[in-house]
């Protein structure tokens, strides 16, 4: 992607959130305070992130492969299983990655 | 207002402001990792400044997706700013467009978090604003240095960054899935699901819009329960 068409991904998509923060202050909050509105809101962050967990760890493109990014997933999610802080979960699934790919080259 | 309950709320603010500068860090190199020169990384961290989406958008790029579905997947991820737009406004009740303009760029779930907890309206707006002055300023530095730091890597520290971004993303899910959380097994069910779909659209759908598409898993979360 060009730099131009990257900087038109960048800004659109930042007007787009912002107006969607600013609705959230404008907007009578009947239109939104609905049951199944809420219930939407609150598990689509679930849906998107489990897929961008899944796509980034296993999809190369339009193939599935296995490599160093789901060994270093597996050793985030056993650390996130034991409160490991933000920081140690990311330096431990680095490591990871890395010494697969050192490893396997 | 009390002395006591005005230091919490912005030990608080301040805490969480440092607590998202590691993020900030990890935004900035996944934001490299998708091609992202240092500008955009950082145009982003000013003017989305809402992480989850602005971690989509770089990882749909990343994917190698179009930029219909990192717009797509950054706004439906936004939609809870929203809702939390709608909570937020009778607790900070700004008076005027301009303020109304300005408060809404710093409406996001660690925002949400303080104001929500505060002990009453002056409280509220206080950690809402101490906390969003802090965030965005600790947020946009460390973008700043994640995105620059990222770019002088090695061959094994790329392969060490492209194991961090998927852990990153899971590290912003797991909340929603522990006990404690929002109906954690309803939650789980949905990711469950979300990341099946995505995997099993992956080799049939240009890249990033299987992310898109994995929205539909929500149908697993069911009707709303009925208010008791």
């Amino acid at each position: 992607m060009s730099s131009g068409a990257l900087w038109t991904v960048v800004l659109v998509g930042s007007a787009g959130c912002y107006l969607l923060k600013l609705a959230g202050l404008s907007v009578p909050a009947a239109w939104v305070e609905r049951p199944w509105v809420t219930r939407l809101v609150t598990f689509v962050p679930a849906a998107l992130l489990a897929a961008l967990v899944a796509v980034q760890a296993l999809s190369s493109g339009q193939d599935l492969v296995v490599d160093g990014r789901l060994a270093g997933l597996a050793v985030a999610a056993a650390a996130l299983a034991l409160r490991a802080p933000f920081i140690v979960v990311l330096v431990l699934a680095g490591a990871t990655g890395a010494l697969v790919h050192v490893l396997v080259g | 207002m009390p002395g006591p309950a005005r230091t919490a709320v912005l030990r608080d603010a301040i805490g969480l402001g440092v607590a998202v500068g590691l993020y900030g860090v990890a935004f900035g190199a996944a934001a490299d990792a998708a091609g992202l020169d240092p500008w955009q990384a950082l145009a982003m961290s000013l003017l989305m400044f809402t992480g989850a989406s602005q971690f989509a958008l770089v990882g749909v790029l990343g994917a190698g997706g179009g930029g219909a579905a990192a717009i797509g997947s950054a706004l439906l991820l936004g939609t809870r700013n929203t809702v939390y737009g709608v909570r937020l406004a009778p607790l900070l009740a700004p008076r005027g467009l301009l303020r109304r303009l300005g408060m809404a760029h710093w409406v996001i779930d660690e925002t949400t978090a303080l104001a929500v907890a505060a002990p009453d309206r002056g409280l509220a707006r206080l950690g809402f604003l101490a906390g969003g002055a802090t965030i965005f300023a600790v947020w946009n530095a460390t973008t700043l240095v994640g995105a620059l730091g990222a770019g002088a890597l090695g061959e094994t520290a790329q392969a060490a960054l492209d194991a961090v971004v998927p852990a990153a993303f899971l590290a912003l899910l797991w909340p929603r899935l522990r006990a404690g959380a929002d109906e954690p097994a309803v939650a789980r069910r949905v990711a469950l699901g979300g990341a099946v779909v995505a995997l099993a659209l992956t080799p049939f759908v240009p890249p990033g819009v299987q992310v898109v598409a994995a929205v539909v898993a929500v149908v697993l979360a069911g009707r709303p329960r009925e208010a008791t």
